[in-house]
This record gives C-alpha cells, sequence and structure tokens, in this order.
C-alpha cells in the first residue's frame, strides 16, 4: 500500500508528466543516436545534442517564461511573434545605419531600442486588458496582426543583415565554455522564480488570476498586476527578438518569431499551467519548452522525413493535452485498473474505486455532466 | 427579421419598446461595420473616380475576391457565437487546396468525387476536434492550434512542392462568370453568398441556430435548461471544419492550384473580420450578416491599397489592426453602457 501511495503521490506532482514525457523523449534519440548525451568539448566550447537543445530552445523558454505569468493572471498574449519581429527589426534596423557596426555603445543603444520598443508594445496590451477592460485574446490579437506590418515597415519589407561582433554575442556567442544565451535565459528564470516565489507577488498574480474581482476587494491592485505580467512577458519576448536576430546577423519582419506564440502557450500547458488561470508554474514551462525543442531536435535526429514533422508535432501535443486531461485519465485509466481487479477477483482497492464511479457515471449519463 | 425577435416574448407593450432598444442596441456594431464600409467606398470613390472605381465590377470584385474568406469567417462566426475558437481554419483551407489538387491531378480521381472526399475530410476533422474538446475538457485553443499542426503537416506530406491544376473543368469552371446586369460573379462568389444565407437561416431561424447562441451566452445556464451541450459543441466544430473545407475548394477554384503554404495565417483574416462584424469573441452575441460585412471591409482596404498604387503590402496589416481596434473599442463601449 505505501508503495502505491508514494507512487501516486509522484504521479500526482504537478511535474511528472512534463518531465516523464521529456524524459521518454529524450530517450527515444538514444537508439538513433548512440551518442546522444554525450558532450564534448571543442575550441574551448561545449558541444553535444543537450546544449543545441537548449541553445536553440532558449528564445522559446523566455517566450514561454513570460506567457507562464500572462496566463497565470487568466490572460494570454498572442503579440509576443510580433513584438519578437519589431525587437529584431528595430535592433538590426539601428545598427546597420551605423557607421561603425561593431560599436559597443551602439550595440547598446540598438538593444535598448528594442527592447523599449518591446515594453510599449506590452503597455499597450496591459492597458487594454487591464484598463479597458477587454478580452485578453482580442486585445492582444491587434498588436499580432498589426506588428508584423510594423515590423516590415521598419525594415521596408527587406531582411536587414548586419555585421556586428558584440550583437552576435546574445544568441550566437560563447561564453565560458557554454553558449551566451543559457546563461541570459537563466538569468530571466532564476531572477522570475525569486521575485514570483521568494515575494508575494507570485501569490498576488495567482490571486489575480483564480478572481481579479475578489483580489481587488481584498486589496490588491490587479490592474497593476496585469499590466505589470503583460509587460514582463513583451520584454521576455524582446529578449527573443534580439537572440533570435543576433543569431542569425538579420531582421526579418516577416518570418522572425512566427507561430512563436503557439509553441510557447503550448510549452505553458505541457508544463502544467491551467489555461484558466489561477495557478502556474515555472519550472513546467521551463520543462514544457524543453519538451518541444526536443521534439524538434528529436524529429531530426531520428529521421523522421522533415515534412512529416508538423504531423508529429500534432500528434504529440495531442497525446500530451490527453494525457493532462483528467478527464480522460479518469475514463481510460480507470476503465482498465477496473478490469484488473476485476479479474483478480478480489474486492477493488480504495484508490481507483472513486475514478471508476465517477467514469461510470459519466458514460451513464453523459448528457448531465456536472463539472 | 433576426432571431431575437423570432423567439417568444411577453406580449406586454411595454416591454417590447424596451426591447426594441436592446436590438438596436445589438445591431449597433453591425450598422457601424456597414456604415464603415460606406464611408470607405463613398472614399474610395472621390479619391479614385478617375481609375474606374465607380464600376460595379469593382464592388463586385470584392466577393470575387474574397468569395473563400466569406465562406471560411462564416464558419468561424459559428464557433465563436458558441464562445470557442477555431485556429485550425487556415491549415484546412490549404490542406483542402492541395488535398483536391492532388487527387484530381495525381490520381486522377474525377473532380466531383475530389470535391467530396475533401468536404468529408474537413468536415471530419472538425468532427474529431469538437469531440476532443467537448468530451476532454482540453481547451479549444490548445485543441485547434492542434488541428492547425496536423493539417498543415498533411500538406506538407501530400507534397512539398504545389501542384497546379490543369484540368479543364476546373478552369473552366473558375472561369464561368454569372451576368447580374450591371456586372457578373464567379461561381464561387455565388456559392459564399449562398453559404452565407444558409448560415443565416440556420443561425436565426433553428432550433441548431438558437442553442449556439445559448451556450455561447451562458453555458451552465444552457446546459441547465437542459439544451445538448454536447451535441451542439461537436456540431458547430463540424460546420467550421465543413466551412474551412469549402472555402479550400473556392480557393482552389480562384488560384487553381494546390500549394502547402497557401492560406498561412487566414484563421486570423477569419477572426478579424467576424470580430469587425461585430461578434462577440466571448460568443453569444453578433450576427453572421456582420460578418459578411467585416469580409468586405477587409476586402475594400485591399483593393484601395490596390488603387492607391504607392502603399507597400504591408500597410495592409497595419490598417486591419487599426480597424480591429477600433471595433474592439467600440464593442467594449456598448457592453459597458448594457451593463449600467
Amino acid at each position: 500500500m505505501t508503495t502505491t501511495s508514494r507512487w501516486r503521490a509522484l504521479t500526482h506532482h504537478h511535474l511528472f508528466w512534463p518531465v516523464a514525457v521529456l524524459v521518454v523523449l529524450l530517450l527515444v534519440n538514444v537508439p538513433f543516436t548512440p551518442d546522444f548525451f554525450s558532450i564534448k568539448m571543442t575550441d574551448g566550447h561545449l558541444y553535444g545534442s543537450l546544449v543545441s537543445i537548449v541553445l536553440f530552445g532558449s528564445p522559446l523558454i523566455l517566450v514561454a517564461v513570460g506567457m507562464t505569468l500572462v496566463i497565470a493572471t487568466g490572460g494570454i498574449d498572442l503579440s509576443v511573434g510580433a513584438v519578437v519581429a519589431i525587437t529584431g527589426a528595430l535592433a538590426c534596423s539601428y545598427i546597420s545605419d551605423q557607421a561603425d557596426q561593431s560599436a559597443l555603445a551602439g550595440v547598446l543603444l540598438a538593444m535598448g531600442l528594442g527592447l523599449l520598443a518591446a515594453v510599449v508594445c506590452g503597455l499597450w496590451n496591459g492597458f487594454l486588458v487591464a484598463r479597458m477592460g477587454i478580452q485578453p485574446i482580442i486585445a492582444t490579437l491587434i498588436i499580432m496582426v498589426a506588428g508584423r506590418g510594423v515590423a516590415q515597415l521598419i525594415t521596408d519589407g527587406q531582411i536587414i543583415t548586419i555585421n556586428s561582433e558584440p550583437y552576435k554575442l546574445i544568441g550566437g556567442g560563447y561564453w565560458l565554455t557554454l553558449p551566451f544565451s543559457i546563461f541570459v535565459v537563466a538569468v530571466v528564470v532564476a531572477v522570475t522564480v525569486v521575485l514570483t516565489r521568494r515575494t508575494a507577488l507570485g501569490l498576488l498574480v495567482e490571486s489575480v488570476g483564480g478572481n481579479a474581482e475578489a483580489s481587488r476587494l481584498v486589496g490588491i491592485r490587479s490592474r497593476r498586476i496585469k499590466i505589470m505580467v503583460y509587460v514582463f512577458c513583451a520584454l521576455c519576448a524582446g529578449i527573443a527578438g534580439l537572440m533570435i536576430s543576433s543569431n542569425t546577423s538579420a531582421a526579418d519582419g516577416n518570418n522572425a518569431g512566427l507561430w512563436i506564440e503557439l509553441d510557447a502557450i503550448l510549452a505553458v500547458v505541457i508544463g502544467g499551467t491551467s489555461l484558466l488561470g489561477g495557478r502556474f508554474s515555472i519550472g513546467g514551462t521551463v520543462v514544457g519548452a524543453l519538451v518541444i525543442q526536443t521534439l524538434t531536435t528529436t524529429i531530426y535526429t531520428i529521421g523522421v522525413p522533415t515534412q512529416t514533422n508538423l504531423v508529429f508535432k500534432a500528434v504529440v501535443v495531442i497525446i500530451v493535452c490527453l494525457l493532462q486531461s483528467p478527464k480522460f485519465r479518469a475514463k481510460v485509466f480507470s476503465a482498465r485498473l477496473g478490469a484488473k481487479s476485476g479479474a483478480q477477483g478480489g474486492g477493488s482497492p480504495s484508490a481507483p474505486a472513486p475514478a471508476g464511479t465517477t467514469a461510470a457515471a459519466t458514460e451513464a449519463a453523459p448528457k448531465m455532466e456536472v463539472s | 427579421m433576426s432571431a431575437t425577435t423570432q423567439t417568444p416574448t411577453t406580449p406586454a407593450s411595454s416591454t417590447a419598446s424596451k426591447a426594441a432598444r436592446l436590438l438596436g442596441d445589438r445591431r449597433l456594431p453591425v450598422l457601424a461595420t456597414a456604415a464603415l464600409f460606406l464611408a470607405m467606398y463613398i472614399g474610395g470613390l472621390s479619391r479614385y473616380q478617375n481609375y474606374g472605381f465607380a464600376e460595379p465590377q469593382v464592388f463586385l470584385n470584392l466577393f470575387i475576391d474574397n468569395g473563400y474568406l466569406l465562406v471560411a469567417a462564416v464558419g468561424a462566426t459559428f464557433v465563436i457565437l458558441s464562445g470557442g475558437i477555431d485556429l485550425s481554419v487556415g491549415s484546412v483551407i490549404g490542406f483542402t487546396t492541395m488535398f483536391t489538387a492532388w487527387l484530381v491531378e495525381r490520381q486522377g480521381v474525377p473532380l466531383v468525387i475530389a470535391v467530396v472526399l475533401a468536404l468529408g475530410v474537413g468536415s471530419f476533422g472538425g468532427f474529431l476536434m469538437g469531440y476532443v474538446i467537448h468530451n476532454f475538457e482540453i481547451q479549444p485553443f490548445i485543441v485547434t492550434l492542434a488541428g492547425l499542426f496536423l493539417f498543415r503537416g498533411l500538406c506538407l506530406v501530400i507534397s512539398k512542392e504545389s501542384i497546379s491544376i490543369g484540368d479543364a473543368s476546373v478552369s473552366s469552371l473558375a472561369q464561368t462568370r454569372v451576368s447580374l446586369g450591371l456586372g457578373e460573379l464567379s461561381i464561387g462568389a455565388l456559392l459564399a453568398l449562398v453559404v452565407l444565407g444558409i448560415a443565416f437561416y440556420v443561425l436565426h431561424y433553428t432550433r441548431f441556430g438558437r442553442r449556439v447562441y445559448a451556450i455561447g451566452g451562458n453555458e451552465q445556464s444552457a446546459m441547465l435548461m437542459g439544451l445538448p451541450q454536447g451535441g451542439t459543441k461537436i456540431a458547430v466544430y463540424t460546420v467550421s471544419g465543413f466551412c474551412s473545407a469549402l472555402a479550400g475548394l473556392l480557393f482552389t477554384l480562384y488560384i487553381q492550384s494546390g500549394d502547402p503554404l497557401h492560406a498561412t495565417g487566414m484563421e486570423l483574416d477569419a477572426i478579424a473580420a467576424v470580430v469587425i462584424g461585430g461578434t462577440l469573441l466571448t460568443g453569444g452575441s453578433g450576427y453572421v450578416i456582420g460578418t459578411l460585412f467585416g469580409v468586405l471591409v477587409l476586402g475594400l482596404i485591399k483593393s484601395l491599397i490596390q488603387f492607391e498604387g504607392t502603399l507597400s503590402s504591408w500597410w495592409t496589416k497595419i490598417a486591419t489592426g487599426v480597424l480591429l481596434c477600433a471595433f474592439i473599442l467600440i464593442q467594449r463601449a456598448m457592453t459597458a453602457r448594457k451593463k449600467t
């Protein structure tokens, strides 16, 4: 009985399913590339599949972490992809106008400009959601649609290429043998975790997501919290935008960060944060983003034909979401457990019984579901 | 008239006038969109009168060039009225173009059978998404996102290159024009208008339509009233899948080829058209006629930019975003007034 209860405690931990999926995905690679887990040191840099998963996944992790807080307040931010494009476009077009593209001051100013634009986008989203009371999905749809147009306006419809050493560092450079972007991600994640879990901020965010009106009556300035999370999310997207444009040394208003909002929302959901808000897990989100990046890498390494990788991704998304749906688990797993205990002929153990009865009830009266 | 006048209301005359005022309120976004469309059209007339903007054919071309978007947006209207969202619209359209082109060109399947198959696959995809959304209580956003990936991926599985359709019957169908006296319409545009008419009838005069409004208005109350919530939800997504597939067929007719990248992001255009048309994204309020005006406004922006000649294509996106913003704020102001 103790092992089952421990097993239950483990499977009920909020990180169990995301981590299980990640581990399975990583293990899937081993038969195809036996040295998948090995990390080599070449030219003073670390190379290996694991390093590249984190390197290529870092913009997604950043965006997803910002998205987590927005989703925790019961919102959603569709504009992050457009913010990524705007930030990259602004920074690159500023650098390309400089006489000396490698001058540190100019690069810093360009990055500041890009991040400023991102913050303005975040303020606008926050203003629409918190002050005007517009549904987040619509409010952020505005920048999602118009933002790409603005980014193309900045780059004049061209792909701006730059040649700047300091700028290259953020997305493609190395520091202390590791890709620099890993450190950026680590700092952002650490700061977020400290701010949300060591101060009351995380609690406030969750309470706003749980019930904005109730938390306002308790005395939480829920509007201010909401504006703050949208600004934070846009800032994260801005940093990701700098990273993406720096990695390719180019700004593409049309394609930079395309669909990253969908991947980020997916990462958040895989990480176990409910889209309804009121609860969040930064760790889960990081794992979720890694799952998505591992999935992409896996598709390449196991030699799934590239044209089928979207189908593959869709199938994994469906499986992960089904596994996380309590209703699906209740229907499938309790049915199996019930059959097993019936075959043994013994009285059913107490654990699966309630789940079994609810499943039976839902099957008996599918039209009277009370949730 | 519309659904609300159809529902049996209390006969008292005082409540009737109140109801009339409320009705006027509800129609305001649609009227605003229609007025905006007129204003833009008149603006175009005065600005480009020497360039042939006044010809009726320019107006009719809006239907010819946006027929597929209208059909897709009608499907999206159903989903949004029921309080859900469907992100898979663009992918299903792309998949349908690819699937039809592949069947007709590579497999030699007769066009009629290909059309039926394509519509069947689209509807079945919608049905599956609706089934998962309802039975496993996963957010529509996530489920239809998986649908987006799945159908776009299936496009690429069929072929990575675009397939052009050389079939004689397709090109003759595409070039057929029906004369309307002042100008002419293509088969696709007529079909789109027929779909709009059917959707109007279904939403406002049938039991199913009222269920869609009821579930979008308040799911809990709808359930307590004993409405078959699950069936309606699944049906709504099936309708959306069917409309997307039909839109895909019209799009195939319009450009006569299949390409894995066709209609990328068209779900945004469809949703934007629905919102500009005055339908609340929370569901339960809106008119499918508004969607028509939303599509026309988006189409008019495109043709105005074409007539202007000097503006680049990205101004379409910016103008759409600005319009979206304006209409969302109008909606917001209206709902706020209703509460007080």
